[in-house]
């Protein structure tokens, strides 16, 4: 289980403060999908950097299975939003996926067979030896996402992964997603500021305040496991979530309190 | 503060080293002595003379060198098939140490101020000609085929697509001329023996002046600070208004 | 390919032609015969010549460089690596960088004499500052997003420096060692020039003053041709090292 609690992040320069997250806390399931929907500058990439042990806190804590979180924890992946610079350009695309496990000391063998089944699940069949460069934005987000599963963690992070990719790509890799925790039993926290996104793929969605950020609202998605483009998004259950996320961003920006404590 | 605490720390060791006797001062005397060296030769009307000489030859062998490089670049640049005719003969003469002709400065000018400009001119020039033509390089290809449409002529497609994008580059290999010329200036003083601060340090060092040499040297490496620092400002002011100071480009 | 082949060759060997034909007359003392300097180049640089002067010269210089580019590259990965020890160090090095490196060829001599030592000393402390502060330069310059993924993948330690710093500094490097290589074929030239028994700097200096003007001129054509080589073979192992980012970089430009 991962539980965030009282989780406060302060970031100070010479001159000031700007409290970046006020006060979170909730937790996530093991094998549950949970979406993290807010406002634009609400602190999301920094709640997630402090989850993946990326960034200390200012106060509170990050738990992952009982363990305080104080550097990067063994078992957790993250995907990034960055495909393009989260890539190492001077590797192949199976050294990208490859290099973590060999610095986990996976056996070769091993090794071997998590790199290609990873990039088969994504679909990335036949580009082993090529560089990310010289694949599409989509492609390469899929990259980072065989990489994240060929590491077999307990809990993978997405940070606005599909962000900087266009509709139709976002539309299967977010497909892709959903069929990848389905076979794996993957815990998934998936930071997004797509609220059709949000409700979509999560079993549950929080939403978050305007910085500095506390839980403005948290949903249960109750929409049937197996969920496609066309049909869910169409469905009024869906339209009714939606709204609700909707009306909860509109509120939480409504409501902004001063980001900036002069010092 | 940290960024004093590093020549602070640089001083001390220079002084500690030789007073603690780990290092003989008769090669490198205490910073103490080399500051006291430094000051005696300022007091110098030659020391001034020297320093003069040396920017004098700097200044006038840039202005040269940029002026040549700048017109041998934009001219070769708007040109294509200057281009391309061209690109083999400069690859092969930019990477000739420019030393290899001190010889011939000393057969053609002595020891005077020509053999000095010589070499700067020669070694500051590919600098030059080299970003500008990068620079040319780097032309949007979208903005010259948008000019191309609206019809502009070819100057004025050097005027205002051309030369404001190479303008960044045309920068940056001034301040490397400026840095090269310095140092090829000094150079041939020092082998040579034209006036400048290159000669004094060599005669310094021929008569056994060690602390007046190392204070010498550092006034060197003072006029190369100022010089970069000089550039940089100059850059940064005279660019303020492109949306990118660019970095360095590999050539 | 013709067309190619063409291009690139028309105009030096006009050039050349021009030269020699110019010059064919010519009385002056100082620019002898272009075919004068032609047939002392094959009766200069002859075998026991090359051995005796070309490759003391090239030994010193690639003992030289190579030390400054292990120097560089391992002082800029640590400085680079620490803020605190950037801050402090970066106004030093931006001082010794600003030194013209030929000035080290007469405070070397007062402690490393005037043998092999002390033409390696004077390349190896020219060539250090660019390739370290490039290095430093480039370690800084990683990827955020990068070195974040690197961390939560636990990338740590020697795979950091192996897989992360190295590679993601390399071009700035490359450019640094790039400015270094001109740097030591000036400075091993000067130190030979000014104290030294034998060596390409010497030999030419030698003909110089003993007016052996011919000679001399074949000399700077060697010293032009050794400039020429080892900027090629430098180019070809930038292309290989750095493959990845030129590919990038075109990949780039393309969308």
């Amino acid at each position: 289980m991962l539980e965030v609690s009282g989780l406060r992040k302060v970031y100070r320069s010479q001159r000031r403060e700007v409290e970046a997250i006020r006060d979170l806390t909730f937790t996530v399931d093991d094998g549950e999908l949970v979406c993290v929907v807010g406002p634009s500058g609400c602190g999301k990439t920094t709640l997630l950097r402090c989850v993946a042990g990326l960034l200390g806190p200012t106060g509170g804590a990050v738990r992952l299975a009982g363990n305080a979180v104080t550097g990067p924890p063994p078992g957790m992946a993250v995907v990034f939003q960055e495909y393009g610079r989260s890539l190492f350009p001077w590797l192949s695309v199976h050294d990208n996926v490859d290099l973590p496990l060999r610095q986990k000391r996976v056996p070769r063998p091993r090794r071997a067979a998590l790199v290609s089944e990873a990039l088969t699940a994504v679909g990335l069949d036949g580009t082993q030896q090529s560089n990310p460069w010289q694949l599409s934005g989509g492609m390469q987000q899929r990259v980072a996402i065989a990489r994240a599963v060929a590491y077999e963690p307990s809990v993978l992070l997405m940070d606005e992964p599909f962000a900087a990719v266009d509709a139709q790509t976002r539309a299967e890799l977010e497909d892709l997603v959903r069929a990848l925790w389905q076979r794996l039993g993957v815990t998934i926290l998936f930071v997004t500021h797509d609220i059709d996104e949000a409700v979509y793929l999560g079993q549950r969605v929080l939403v978050l305040s305007a910085s500095p950020t506390v839980v403005q609202d948290e949903l249960l998605v109750d929409l049937p496991a197996a969920r496609d483009q066309l049909h869910t998004r169409a469905d009024a259950r869906f339209t009714a979530l939606r709204a609700r996320v909707y009306e909860q961003i509109q509120a939480a920006k409504g409501a902004q309190p001063n980001t900036a404590i002069s010092s | 503060m940290l960024r004093l605490s590093g020549l602070a720390g640089l001083l001390g060791l220079a002084e500690l080293l030789p007073r603690l006797g780990l290092v003989d001062d008769d090669y490198l005397p205490p910073a103490s002595r080399i500051v006291a060296a430094l000051a005696a030769e300022a007091r110098t009307a030659a020391f001034w003379t020297a320093v003069g000489d040396t920017l004098t030859a700097w200044a006038i062998g840039l202005v040269i060198a940029c002026t040549l490089g700048v017109a041998a670049g934009v001219l070769i640049g708007a040109v294509p098939v200057l281009r391309t005719w061209t690109a083999s003969t400069i690859e092969f003469l930019r990477p000739i140490p420019s030393v290899a002709l001190i010889p011939l400065a000393v057969l053609l000018y002595g020891t005077g101020l020509g053999s000095t400009l010589l070499l700067v001119v020669y070694a500051a020039f590919w600098q030059v000609l080299v970003q500008v033509l990068h620079g040319v390089a780097d032309v949007d290809p979208v903005a010259e085929e948008t000019a191309r449409s609206f019809r502009f002529s070819a100057w004025a497609r050097v005027r205002h697509v051309l030369w404001p994008t190479a303008l960044p580059y045309v920068f940056t290999g001034l301040r490397l001329a400026a840095a090269v010329a310095l140092v090829l200036a000094v150079t041939a003083e020092l082998v040579i023996g034209a006036p400048g601060l290159g000669s004094v340090i060599a005669v310094a060092q021929s008569s056994g002046a060690i602390a007046t040499m190392d204070a010498l040297i550092v006034v060197t490496g003072l006029l190369g600070v100022a010089i970069n620092l000089g550039a940089r400002l100059a850059e940064r002011r005279l660019l303020s208004w492109h949306q990118s100071v660019r970095g360095e480009v590999a050539g | 390919m013709i067309r190619r082949f063409l291009t690139v060759l028309a105009l030096p060997v006009t050039l050349f032609l021009f030269w020699y034909v110019a010059s064919r007359t010519s009385e002056s003392f100082y620019a002898p015969p272009l075919r004068t300097i032609l047939v002392a180049f094959g009766d200069t640089w002859t075998w026991p010549r090359l051995r005796a002067d070309v490759l003391p010269s090239l030994g010193r210089l690639a003992a030289g460089y190579l030390l400054a580019a292990l120097l560089g590259v391992g002082l800029g990965i640590a400085v680079g690596a620490s803020r605190r020890l950037r801050a402090a160090a970066e106004p030093v090095l931006e001082f010794f960088r600003a030194v013209p490196p030929p000035v080290l060829v007469p405070v070397i001599m007062v402690f490393a004499g005037i043998g092999n030592a002390m033409k390696v000393i004077v390349i190896v402390s020219g060539c250090v500052w660019p390739i370290l502060l490039n290095t430093v330069e480039g370690v800084r310059a990683v990827d955020a997003a990068l070195s974040d993924t690197s961390r939560a993948y636990g990338i740590t330690g020697f795979a950091r420096l192996r897989y992360l710093l190295l590679p993601g500094a390399a071009p700035q490097i490359i450019t640094g060692l790039r400015q270094a290589l001109s740097l030591a074929i000036i400075l091993m030239v000067i130190s030979e020039m000014v104290a030294a028994s034998n060596g390409l700097g010497f030999t030419i200096v030698q003909f110089q003053r003993s007016f052996a003007i011919p000679q001399m001129w074949s000399g700077i054509i060697v010293l032009g041709l050794l400039g020429f080589v080892l900027s090629e073979l430098f180019r070809l192992g930038e292309r290989f090292a750095l493959g990845w980012y030129h590919g990038r970089r075109e990949a780039q430009r393309r969308s």
